[in-house]
């Protein structure tokens, strides 16, 4: 089946398969600990980076996940509007297929792209990130983070049924909303969206409300989405201090937090907008956590796509 | 007429023999014979040593259709398509008439490209074509064309399409004016304030993929508004490519009301929905875009009650680099005119008979041409004519259709009949569904 | 157990294991710096065997496990991947690390082994025990401590558990 070729969204996998990479996440991770970080699996593969929209820290976390994997990576980091008007996105990917990639990373500002750019090549293609639409591999590390963390704060068999997650913000625009709720919503967790309707897609995702108060004590985690100043222009919150006061984790808000509650945000952090109070103080926050776990869950889901055939091992 | 043709006009013409006729008047089964451009008789004709018999058993010998909504792209954007390669497609899909559209460049705005569009049409002598005009000049919004100049060179049919009016004082003006002057404005309804950028229906599947979003009630208003401008002023509009299941009641509650409005609709959008965004392929990205299920019913059902008066194409030629830049990116439009029939046909349900209505003699009307085209297969009467078979079933493939351009999102879908000869001015342009020049 | 020739019972098995836990003793006058590292899967559970037997015998060495999935450099051939973590029970530094394995057929795990084994850090000293071994090396490998050599064919597999060896003809076997 053609799905397991690609990782374009939480789409592409069933329970099972995320439940895989979750694990697949653990092995990787370990690998991260060693003196040294590198296993072979992946040598003579070649990756190739397509990143039509700026992004360092994607970029770099997906990049050290294919070196330690020892696989072959290049590089493209096209500006999207020479693409969009001049040369054909078809044409970028059909020269770059024929060079011999096994896998593009693809990131762009317009929702879709890695589906159409799977229609046009035989290599894998693993979205990096595409418009408003799917960021799949930050919807698994956070998922490992979420598994991880509460493990180790609440002892091993802390599951995903019934989890309660709050997602806060700017949903209508954020691809790390609708994959963290797809893939949350496949493990059994209960996903809230908090937010002024204005910043929710016409059609809510999940249970939807503006009231961050009244549900901030009902939440396992917390999850902050970032604050694009590009949303105040366009008339959709009247300002940044209005956001802030009514959806921003402050020290108030961080204080009536449980015990064990998960603070997390995909990062960059835009502190004094959706966060004024200091992360580092908040025995909660994973954010750098999620980080690292970031070059695990790409090392996973690299090796779950170019691995090679499933077949028993010969002693 | 070139030589070829007039070796085939003998004193016994072209004999049209075992067909069905179907027109306004009803279905019978009879023999045409067309001589001269005009039908001279029609019968149970014997076989005439002189005539060309063509043989029809099974077939239906039609009026050829009229498209209110044509996209021929010349001048300017010839790449998509061209006047000729556009009249092609129209008559290869059983079109003997198409009004095209005046978001060219330069603009139908003014008589010289007008007079440009009519000729390239007449060489190419595949199909009539007939320019509309714009409402408003370079279709800024802002200033009225010269409708009675355009109008003293036979334009009929007045659009901004591709955008519509969004000044509601100077759409009435517009349609006191050109209304006085017993011209019909068109208008494509979308108020542009709320959908900016958008993409697809605004809807549940637009929330999924993250994709802007055009809401139903951005065409939904407009239409209100030129319902109330026409009881205000009293002149006719013309609605193109209604979309939404309201904008159909809308439109039905008018026409109760006894107002002069007309309304079209899409073969896309009786066959197609949303969900087919699912795949962010730019094919089935169109202005107005496509719709829920509800919508697609609505319209069937408008255009079986006739409350949309005809099916129009709005064939909008895109070549292919255009059509594969991501979603947002590309233009909107789809080709339409080989395909409306087929698609018409296998979901409409609707006898061929007022089938053939919405194609050909109701367009007709509405677009000024009902002395010449839609006319009953009678003694006497111009040969614009369609033989078709109505029950084929076909699939089509991009690479084979004639336009310049292959955004036809119709790949996968089975149509049901296509044209199979088609005669403009008694001459045979399309025979054996191939074109003749 | 599959259906398959049992050429092994589980008391052969057990004698096996201590023998192999003198012979490991003997070989390294001892166990100072000793360390068991069972391969994924399959000897894990003969490493904890051997582990335990030479607890009661001599002293206790520490046990770990090692998953070689990712060090499989044979490109085009994706193994299943086991379901635990590798765990290294201490510094290999300096160590003599007793690689443990239930069958040594191709060679190939043990390669990946001692290459996986390379990112931990620097033993001073690698020995392999199995349980069988049933020939057909593709590689320079030879262990150092063997339970049984059981020549087979290409076309056989082997199964090693703690209730004994079986061998499958898979032209024999009836399908399921």
């Amino acid at each position: 089946m053609d799905t397991r070729r690609h990782l374009r969204g939480i789409g592409d996998l069933d329970r099972a398969a995320l439940e895989r990479l979750l694990d697949l996440t653990d092995h990787m991770a370990e690998v991260g600990r060693r003196a040294n970080p590198k296993v072979p699996a992946l040598r003579g593969r070649t990756v190739c980076n397509l990143f039509f929209e700026d992004s360092t820290r994607t970029r770099m976390s997906f990049d050290t996940a294919a070196k330690r994997l020892s696989a072959d990576t290049m590089t493209l980091a096209v500006g999207s509007s020479s693409v969009n008007k001049g040369e054909s996105l078809r044409d970028t990917v059909e020269t770059l297929g024929a060079m011999g990639v096994d896998a593009f990373v693809v990131r762009h500002r317009s929702s879709g792209v890695p589906w159409r750019i799977a229609e046009w090549t035989e290599s894998s293609v693993i979205n990096a990130g595409d418009g408003w639409h799917q960021h799949p591999t930050q919807a698994l590390l956070d998922l490992y983070t979420i598994r991880s963390e509460r493990a180790r704060r609440l002892g091993e068999d802390a599951g995903f049924e019934g989890l309660r997650v709050g997602v806060i913000g700017d949903i209508r625009h954020s691809r790390v909303a609708r994959s963290l709720t797809e893939a949350l919503g496949l493990l059994g967790a209960v996903v809230v969206h908090i937010g002024p309707r204005t910043l929710m897609p016409p059609t809510p995702l999940a249970r939807s409300t503006d009231d961050l108060d009244g549900e901030l004590e009902d939440l396992d985690v917390v999850y902050l989405l970032r604050m694009q100043n590009e949303r105040m222009d366009a008339a959709l919150i009247p300002s940044g201090e209005e956001y802030t006061r009514r959806f921003a984790l402050d020290p108030q808000r961080a204080g009536r937090l449980g015990e064990h509650v998960l603070v997390m945000h995909p990062g960059p952090m835009n502190r004094g907008v959706e966060i004024t109070v200091d992360p580092t103080t908040l025995p909660g926050a994973v954010v750098t956590t999620q980080v690292t776990n970031g070059i695990a869950a790409r090392m996973a889901v690299l090796f779950d796509l170019l691995g090679g055939v499933e077949t028993e091992v010969s002693a | 007429m070139s030589e070829r043709v007039e070796s085939v006009q003998s004193r016994g013409g072209t004999v049209l023999r075992g067909g069905t006729v179907i027109d306004v008047a009803g279905e019978r089964r009879v023999d045409v014979r067309l001589v001269d451009g005009r039908i001279a008789e029609t019968g149970d004709l014997p076989a005439d040593g002189d005539a060309e018999v063509i043989d029809v058993t099974g077939l239906v010998v039609a009026p050829g259709f009229v498209d209110l909504h044509t996209h021929l792209r010349e001048p300017g954007m010839t790449e998509a398509e061209t006047i000729e390669t556009g009249s092609r497609a129209a008559a290869l899909g059983g079109y003997t008439a198409v009004v095209a559209m005046p978001n060219t460049d330069p603009t139908q705005d003014c008589v010289s490209v007008v007079e440009f569009v009519r000729s390239q049409g007449r060489s190419a002598g595949l199909c009539d074509v007939h320019p509309s005009g714009s409402i408003t000049v370079g279709r800024a919004g802002e200033q009225l064309t010269p409708f009675a100049e355009l109008a003293s060179v036979g334009v009929h049919l007045f659009t901004d399409d591709g955008s519509g009016v969004q000044d509601d004082g100077l759409m009435r003006r517009a349609l006191e004016y050109a209304g006085e002057l017993g011209l019909v404005l068109a208008q494509h309804c979308e108020v542009s304030s709320m959908t900016s950028g958008a993409v697809m229906h605004e809807g549940e599947c637009c929330s999924h993929l993250g994709l802007p979003g055009w809401p139903a009630l951005a065409e939904e208003l407009m239409v209100h508004r030129d319902i109330e401008l026409v009881r205000l002023t009293g002149s006719p509009v013309h609605l193109l490519h209604l979309s939404t299941a309201r904008s159909v009641a809308l439109v039905r509650a008018a026409k109760a009301d006894g107002l002069p409005v007309t309304a079209e609709a899409t073969p896309h959008h009786i066959s197609l929905t949303d969900e087919r965004l699912g795949s962010f392929d730019p094919l089935f990205k169109v202005n107005p875009p496509l719709r829920t299920m509800a919508d697609v019913e609505a319209v069937r059902d408008g255009l079986v009650d006739g409350t949309i008066d005809a099916i129009a194409t709005d064939h909008a030629p895109h070549p292919p680099q255009a059509k594969e830049r991501p979603l947002d990116a590309a233009p909107p439009g789809m080709l339409g005119l080989e395909t409306a029939f087929g698609v018409a046909r296998a979901h409409l349900d609707l006898e061929l008979r007022e089938l053939i209505g919405l194609l050909s003699w109701r367009p007709a009307a509405i677009a000024g041409l009902a002395d010449r085209h839609g006319r009953p297969v009678e003694t006497g009467e111009p040969a614009n004519l369609a033989v078709l078979d109505p029950d084929g079933r076909w699939t089509v493939d991009p690479g084979r259709l004639a336009s310049r351009s292959t955004n036809t999102p119709f790949t996968d879908v089975p149509l049901v009949g296509r044209a199979r000869h088609t005669f403009l001015h008694g001459v045979a342009v399309v025979r054996d569904g191939v074109a003749t020049r | 157990m599959t259906d398959g020739k049992r050429v092994l019972g589980p008391d052969d098995v057990r004698r096996a294991t201590t023998r192999m836990a003198h012979e490991i003793i003997e070989r390294n006058r001892g166990l100072d710096g000793v360390v068991l590292v069972g391969l994924q899967r399959g000897g894990v559970w003969l490493a904890e065997s051997l582990g335990e037997e030479i607890g009661r015998i001599g002293q206790a060495v520490p046990v770990g496990s090692l998953d070689i999935s990712l060090h499989r450099d044979d490109i085009g051939r994706r193994p299943v991947v086991p379901g635990s973590v590798s765990s290294l029970p201490c510094d290999v530094d300096g160590a003599t690390v007793v690689l443990v394995d239930d069958v040594l057929y191709t060679g190939r795990s043990v390669k990946a082994a001692l290459d996986a084994l390379n990112d931990y850090g620097r033993p001073s000293a690698v020995q392999l025990a199995v349980m069988v071994d049933r020939g057909h090396r593709e590689l320079p490998i030879r262990p150092d401590f063997v339970g049984k050599n059981l020549p087979t064919s290409i076309i056989e597999s082997v199964e090693v558990t703690v209730d004994g060896v079986v061998i499958i003809d898979p032209e024999t076997t009836v399908d399921r």
